[in-house]
Order: C-alpha cells, then structure tokens, then sequence
C-alpha cells in the first residue's frame, strides 16, 4: 500500500504544488522556531517539521470547498489547505493581521476561506466539529467532504469514538485522519493503544481502515486520503487512515527531553527518510523534472516565508480594547468597571 | 387564544421554527418517538432528514450539532436532562463558547441546546441538576430560563433566531402549567427581563421555576400590606441588570429566588451587580433564597424543604422590609 507508482488523477503541476506546500510547511516552521528562540513570539508552538507529507498529502486530496479540523500541532493544516502564509504567521506574532486577528494563536489557526474550521488545543476537541460539517454536507445533500486531524494521543479520547460511531451510523461524509507520530509528548503510543495498529478500531465502527506505514510518502499518503474522500463523497460514509510518521522537534518548543523516551538513532533514522528529500528525487528521476526548477521552487518558498514572517513582524499588535470584540456576533461586551 | 402547557408550548416553537426555515434540524435522543412530547408528529411533518434520534453520546452529538452550525445549519440540540449536559462540557466550554471568539469572528455558531431540570420528583441527584450557574461562567454562551409557557415559546423562537449559541434551561417543575398562548407565532426578545407584578416596598427577583413561588409569596404578603415587585429576568445571560436597578432604586430592597445551589450562583451574581451599582439605594441586607449546597436526595422526605418555597420566600420578605426581626434565609 506504500508504493509510489504514478498516481492517477495527478498531473506534474499538481506534484510540484504539493513539493511546494510541503516545503511551505517546513520553512513555516522553521521560522516559528528560530522566532520562537528569540522570544518573538509568545506562548507555545508544536511543528510539524518531519510530518509535512503526511499534512499535504491529506489537505491535497480534498476540494477548495471541503472542510477540515486540526489540532494543537497544525501550522501546517491550513498550509496545506492554500491558505496564505501572512495572516497565519502574523497570528502566531499575536498580531492584528492575523487570520484570527490575534485570538487564536499557534494552537488555534482558522481559515475559513479555504475550509479550514480552526484547531484544537484540547485534544480530540474538534473531532465532533469536523464530524458536524459533514453532518451538513449529508442534511444539504451537497457532495462536500470533512476532513479531521488528530493524534496518536487524541485516538484514545472517548470523543473521538462517540464521533465515528455517528459518522458510521449516519454515513457522514467525513475521514477521520490519525496523525500518528508515535508519542503523545513523551508517552509511546505502543504503551497507551489497545491495537498495533489504530485503523484496525474502524472495524469497531464498520467502516473502512487503512495505515499508511509510509507516512513520509506524501503520494502513498495522498492515494490512501483520495480513496476515503472519494468514498465519501459517493455517499460510502466515513473512513479512518492512519499514517505513520514522526516530528523532529520536542512536543513543543522550549522542552527539553530528547534522548529521554525516544533513542537518538531513530531521531537519525526518520531524518534520514525525510519526506522533502525524498519527493525531490522522485520529482527528478521519476518525473524528470530538472534540478533549477526545483531550486527555483524552493528559492520562491522561501522567499514566500520571508515575506510572510516580514509582514508578522510588521504589523500592529491589537489594541487592549479589542479583547472584547468577536465573542458574540450579536452583541458585544462591555469592559468590566475598574474599582 | 389556545391553551398549552409549558411543554407544548415549546413543541409549538420547534414546529414554527422548522415550518420557517429549512436550516433547522433537530436532534437528541428518542425525539423520533416524541418520548418527551416536544416533537409531536415532526417525523411525519419533516421527514427523518430534519429529525434525528442521536445514540447515547452527548459529548459526541453536542459538539456535531455546533460543527453543522458552524457550516450552515441551524441545530436545535436536546440534551433531555441537565444533568447530562456534563458529558459534553467540554464541548460547551471549548468549542461551543469559544470558536467565534478563537478564530477572530470567523465562525458563526446559530445553535440551540434544550436541557430540562428535573429537580423535586425523587430523582435523586444524578438526575436533578440546576446548572445553568456553571454555564453564566462561561463568556460566550447566551443563557435563557423561561418560567412560563408564553416566555417558553417565544424566547425558543427568538433563539433560534439568533446567530449565537443559546442554552435554554427549562423547568420540569413547570412542565404542565397551563396559559392561554396567541394562536399567531411570537417572539420573547432575548436579556428583557418581566415585571411581573409591581409593587413599591421591596423587589423580588425570582428564577425559573422559583417564578410561580414567588407569585404565591407575593400575594401572601399583598394580604399582610406589603407591596412586592416581582421580576423574572428570562434570560439570565445577557441579564437585563437595568430592570432589577430600576426596581430596586426605587424600593430599596430586594430579595432573590433562585432553585440553583447557593455558592456562585445566579442569586449572588445578581446580589453583586446591585451591591456594586445600587449600594447607596439600599435600606437593608440583600436576602437569598436558594438551594443550599447540599446534593439532591432520594427521598420525598428529605428532598422537599430544599428548593425555595412560597413560604421561605415570604419569609425572606418580610425580615426584608423589617415585617420580622432579621435572620437567615438560606
């Protein structure tokens, strides 16, 4: 099921977007990272660095006008979805011009012009939502689709199976994707799951399952999504896909546990399977796409990133007043008196 | 005019509701079946699309109900129970509450929840919860406590309406009171608060099924010469604060029914604001009467002296304007 044989419905344009957003995702998280370093930006962030084919070989598979949920790790979501890269990165800033104009933050990116229905930081949170979206695309009769990120750690959440045992009874239209990087923070998940592998729980819920061992394939990837999605959309109902994958960095950044529940040599060993390097060679030696155009890709990203990461860091902060805008869309609320 | 019951009232709403937009759906548990006889015939009427019978899964349901309202639908949610409500609190709290306001505005949540108190029929306390204290604490969401079979219906139809999250409270207590209800579709508009009856010696304010109480209370002390005005705010959040000021401005007194646990509750945020705004209009201590903070219990014998009654709201009247020598009314 990992094989990379030519896809079926994509043209080299379409590889070459889906390199693109990948390395969209890295550069993006890179520069969270090292602004994160510095102090510039505030509270916690969760890359997704070394899970980029897994992210956009989903997000790839959908429609601009299909729906999707993240989670706390999920920079990478709405990257992967088409969303621009200024509001997300002026958002992580705390910034005004953020896509959620400094509401949400790092855990909490939405675009809902391209789908995007925010992020969970609680895990499992959003699962139900994404599971709602689908509930209307049923209700509607339109042949829109549901997309849902969560975690090797949110596949134990008592949500999650309240939401696929809906999803399979209603024949929601909605792929539940399990982003499984192999620890919740620190915890194994061979430890804290009852299966070997978390798909085989879709039996529980009659419908499909499949694991993607090669979550660092973004077509094996992409092939797997495209089937549930175009299982859903037939009117099939729900599917659940687990990939395999891993991140580089800690949980978040600032932890500091490395070599303290996961070994140094598999750190080197996912490194050395690394999803971008990989689909650089298939795109030349399998699809003979040269050399400069690849660096003109990844010069234009990072040029991208650069330009994304200026205008976060040039824009206003909100003012202290505007805490108070956006709770209700009915009525606003009033500052508490001061003593 | 016909004459419906508190529960009929609110069927009547759900069926205005569904007849005037195509958007509105309903869904819980055993609705199909009309097992709590808010949903009479809707199969039937709107076919199954419209009318879902959800599995025992709150949490799961409450959060779908608020991801179709994200994406075009206009849910109504049954949760039957209050008490259930605490199954999907992280829902309520996390989602529900907080996604317009995460995501800077961007998400528009038109969703109702329907959940009924079922205090003072022995149902132990698994099954006998006030909560909507624990919910006005939580910013976001719009909170309504209907006492009366007009205000159950036209505050449903107005919350459906509305392009927020509202949480209808409704009283098991007044299940089967009956009014005479217009023939032609009504709204109750939301934070307006009733007068129910006015008078000029001390305010009452009085909560949900505490509402017919405090009518009783009233008149007991009309008898004894004393004049008391009566409010039944209905919408707890956003609560019209200006009634109550108003009132007690002018009596400069006030006392406050409410059958929710004592601590945090919505008597204290009420005594609050009029500590805060109308101290200087007060001529003595402001009296609750409340549930005290105990757990519901099983038996008849132990559970009826808990929740305000005529008795200990008239009590707490007359040690209010000074009829009795002063003392707790807890």
């Amino acid at each position: 099921m990992t094989d990379v044989a030519q896809p079926l419905r994509l043209e080299v344009d379409d590889l070459l977007e889906m390199q693109r957003r990948m390395i969209r995702v890295r550069l993006f998280d890179e520069a969270v990272k090292r602004f994160a370093k510095r102090g510039e930006i505030a509270g916690s962030a969760h890359l997704s660095l070394g899970q980029e084919a897994e992210v956009v070989g989903a997000c790839y598979a959908l429609r601009d006008d299909d729906w999707m949920t993240g989670n706390h790790r999920s920079h990478g979501h709405p990257i992967g979805k088409g969303s621009p890269l200024g509001p997300l990165m002026a958002e992580i800033f705390g910034k005004r011009t953020g896509v959620c104009k400094g509401k949400g933050g790092s855990m909490h990116l939405a675009d809902f012009r391209v789908g995007s229905l925010g992020e969970s930081g609680v895990v499992g949170s959003a699962v139900p939502i994404a599971t709602g979206a689908a509930f209307t695309a049923k209700v509607l009769g339109t042949d829109q689709v549901s997309l849902c990120f969560f975690g090797d750690g949110g596949a134990n959440q008592g949500v999650l199976h309240e939401s696929m045992n809906l999803a399979s009874i209603w024949k929601l239209p909605v792929i539940y994707l399990c982003e499984n990087n192999h620890y919740a923070v620190t915890t194994p998940a061979s430890e804290a799951t009852s299966v070997a592998n978390i798909a085989d729980r879709a039996v529980a819920y009659s419908m499909p399952g499949v694991t993607v061992e090669d979550g660092q394939d973004v077509l094996a990837v992409h092939r797997a999504v495209d089937d549930a999605v175009e299982h859903a959309r037939a009117g099939g109902g729900p599917s659940l896909v687990e990939v395999k994958t891993y991140r580089y960095s800690e949980h978040s950044e600032g932890l500091r546990h490395a070599g303290v529940y996961r070994p140094d040599d598999e750190h080197a060993y996912w490194l050395s399977r690394d999803p971008i390097v990989r689909f650089r060679g298939v795109l030349s030696q399998e699809h003979d796409v040269d050399g400069e155009t690849l660096d003109a890709l990844e010069a234009e990203v990072k040029a991208e990133v650069d330009e994304a990461v200026k205008f976060a860091r040039d824009s206003e902060f909100p003012e202290p007043a505007e805490a108070y805008e956006d709770l209700y869309s009915t009525r606003v609320v009033t500052p508490a008196p001061t003593a | 005019m016909t004459t419906m019951t508190y529960l009929s009232a609110i069927g009547q709403a759900q069926l205005e509701a569904m007849e005037e937009d195509e958007r509105v759906v309903v869904l819980g548990e055993d609705i199909r079946s009309n097992l709590y006889g808010t949903a009479p015939g809707f199969v039937e009427k709107f076919g199954r699309e419209r009318v879902w019978d959800t599995p025992i899964s709150e949490e799961g349901f409450a959060g779908l109900g608020a991801g179709a309202a994200m994406t075009g639908l206009r849910p109504i949610v049954d949760l039957t129970y209050a008490s259930f409500m605490y199954m999907a609190m992280d829902q309520f709290v996390n989602q529900v509450a907080k996604n317009r306001y995460m995501f800077g505005g961007q998400a528009t949540i038109p969703i109702v929840y329907r959940a009924s108190m079922f205090y003072g029929s022995s149902m132990a306390a698994h099954h006998s919860d006030r909560p909507y204290p624990m919910f006005m604490n939580v910013p976001g969401l719009t909170i309504l406590a209907p006492a009366t079979p007009y205000d159950a219906r036209g505050l449903l139809k107005s919350a459906v309406r509305m392009d927020d999250p509202v949480v209808i409270f409704e009283d098991a207590t007044l299940w089967f009171a009956k009014q005479d209800l217009p023939d032609e579709p009504y709204d109750v508009p939301i934070g307006v608060a009733n007068v129910v009856r006015e008078g000029d010696d001390v305010t009452l304010v009085a909560i949900s099924g505490s509402v017919p109480h405090a009518v009783k209370a009233c008149e007991q002390l009309a008898e004894e010469g004393i004049a008391v005005e009566l409010i039944d705010p209905r919408t707890l959040v956003p609560m019209d604060t200006e009634a109550i000021l108003a009132s007690v401005r002018r009596t400069g007194r006030l006392v406050i029914a409410d059958p929710a646990h004592r601590t945090c509750g919505a008597a204290a945020e009420i005594s609050a604001v009029v500590a805060e705004e109308a101290f200087d209009a007060l001529r003595g201590p402001i009296r609750r009467v409340t549930t005290p903070d105990i757990q519901i219990p099983y038996s008849p014998a132990l559970e009826k002296g808990l929740y305000p009654t005529p008795e200990r709201i008239a009590a707490a009247l007359r040690q209010s304007v000074g009829a009795v020598g002063a003392g707790t009314s807890a």
